[in-house]
């Protein structure tokens, strides 16, 4: 392996890409927000709190959340079938469990949050970008929360861990190939979430862990800056 | 200071003061030795006491608020009325100041009637209303229209001021329910178009500062056109 690791697009191994988030995009929605790593956007919308229909799914004790993620057709070079997959499934369920954790919802009995999660571009890590967005949107909809979550993957290439892994690290095939883990974390450093596709050792995987540390913090920066910046122009207009 | 400079804009899990002599109030938490914001907002400062006043998302009702609701229902001992929020508001009939005909009670209010109530408690199974009071009960005639609840502070004004100045500018009879829901009744049907424009016209600047002359300077040049 060289000294130093060169990345197919010139990036650092603890370089994110360029990180952009905007809040209420979508007029309609109670809360909405988008997030992008580079070329994957993902967008979000909350409805809620309301009336959770079908009326068999309510909690009478305390309010329920309910994700939902789906790429559009368009976003990337293979269309995609629209509708539910096994692999939107499962996201959508990730997604939810990565947000439950900072939510204030107990108080909301037999009411449900919605969020809507669309992927325009997809360029791997879109998980990590529509739960970004989701937790800004949850925001912008006031729904109560102990805390933000930012969400970065870590991928390894062969032997080199890296941050924010784009479609052609995700398909690295010399070496070890590749493993890729997406990792939710609040700001204070506590893991909401955290996935492997791969093999990885334990210090490595801790490795992963503190790189991960670092480049959320950088992405709780640009969300709060987003959220504080929607509120300042409507000051300003 | 002023008042605008004290307001801070927070996010969720923000720390708002750090020190041990403030209270958390509305929408904060007290978390170690500081208050930290749970929602998304503004936070202010009253003596000692931190709050947020959220300024996107769904109305929240609370205990003392007038809103605007239709007949959604009527069961054998009063009203279900939708006020907008996610939980059932119920109107019994012991909160009406008059009698009622147990066997007659659409005679009173029917299913479609929009109705001025006050919320008296919010419990576990839902929203106790009442029309004891001034100004409160079905609405005979009139318009309603619908803005974002967070944005009834500004039409109100400060102690009243915008509300009262759309009153005396178009001899309407107008009530903000904190729902977002208005109802303006006036003796003809330009004067009421006209406050309708006004409230809308506010509601899309809600941001503006001294907003109160704009609302003036915007009177005068619609009486111009005329």
């Amino acid at each position: 392996m060289a000294k130093e690791f060169k990345r197919t697009d010139g990036r650092k191994v603890d370089e994110t890409r360029p990180i952009k988030a905007k809040v209420g995009i979508v007029p309609n929605a109670d809360g909405s927000a988008m997030f992008s790593f580079g070329d994957t956007i993902a967008i979000a919308a909350v409805y809620g709190p309301k009336k959770m229909h079908p009326q068999h799914q309510q909690d009478p004790e305390k309010g329920t959340l309910r994700c939902d993620y789906s790429m559009v057709s368009f976003s990337t070079p293979e269309r995609i079938r629209p509708g539910p997959s096994r692999r939107s499934t499962e996201i959508s369920k990730i997604t939810q469990w990565a947000l439950e954790p900072v939510l204030i919802i107990d108080q909301y009995q037999t009411m449900v949050v919605d969020v809507f999660i669309n992927i325009l571009q997809a360029n791997a890590s879109t998980r990590c970008a529509g739960i970004n967005a989701a937790a800004i949107a949850l925001a912008h909809a006031g729904i109560p929360m102990k805390n933000l979550v930012s969400s970065v993957s870590i991928g390894k290439i062969d032997k080199q861990l890296v941050v924010d892994v784009n479609k052609d690290e995700e398909d690295w095939e010399q070496g070890e190939g590749a493993t890729d883990i997406p990792i939710t974390l609040t700001p204070e450093g506590k893991i909401t979430h955290i996935q492997l596709d791969g093999k990885i050792t334990i210090k490595q995987l801790k490795e992963a862990i503190e790189l991960a540390k670092n480049a959320t913090k950088q992405i709780y920066e640009a969300q709060k800056k987003a959220l504080k910046e929607f509120l300042e122009e409507k000051n300003k207009e | 200071m002023t008042e605008e400079n004290k307001r801070k804009i927070v996010i969720p899990g923000e720390v708002i003061v750090k020190g041990e002599d403030y209270l958390p109030g509305e929408g904060t938490q007290k978390k170690g030795k500081g208050i930290v914001s749970f929602r998304f907002g503004l936070a202010e400062e009253l003596n000692k006491l931190i709050r947020v006043i959220p300024l996107s998302g769904v109305y929240q009702p609370r205990r003392g608020n007038v809103v605007i609701g239709k007949v959604e229902n009527i069961t054998f001992n009063g009203w279900v009325i939708d006020i907008d929020t996610p939980q059932n508001a119920f109107l019994p009939l012991t909160e009406v100041p008059k009698y009622v005909n147990k066997s007659n009670l659409e005679e009173v209010m029917d299913i479609g009637d929009m109705v001025i109530v006050k919320i008296i408690g919010i419990n576990k199974r839902g929203i106790d209303l009442s029309i004891r009071g001034r100004g409160l009960g079905r609405l005979e005639e009139g318009i309603i229209m619908k803005i974002n609840s967070n944005k009834v502070p500004r039409i109100i004004g400060k102690e009243g001021s915008m509300i009262s100045l759309i009153k005396e500018e178009t001899n309407c009879r107008i009530t903000v329910g904190q729902n977002g829901l208005i109802w303006i009744g006036g003796s003809n049907i330009e004067d009421e178009l006209l406050a309708k424009e006004a409230i809308s016209f506010i509601s899309e600047r809600s941001f503006v500062s001294g907003l109160t002359d704009e609302v003036k300077k915007w009177f005068k040049q619609k009486k111009n056109k005329k």
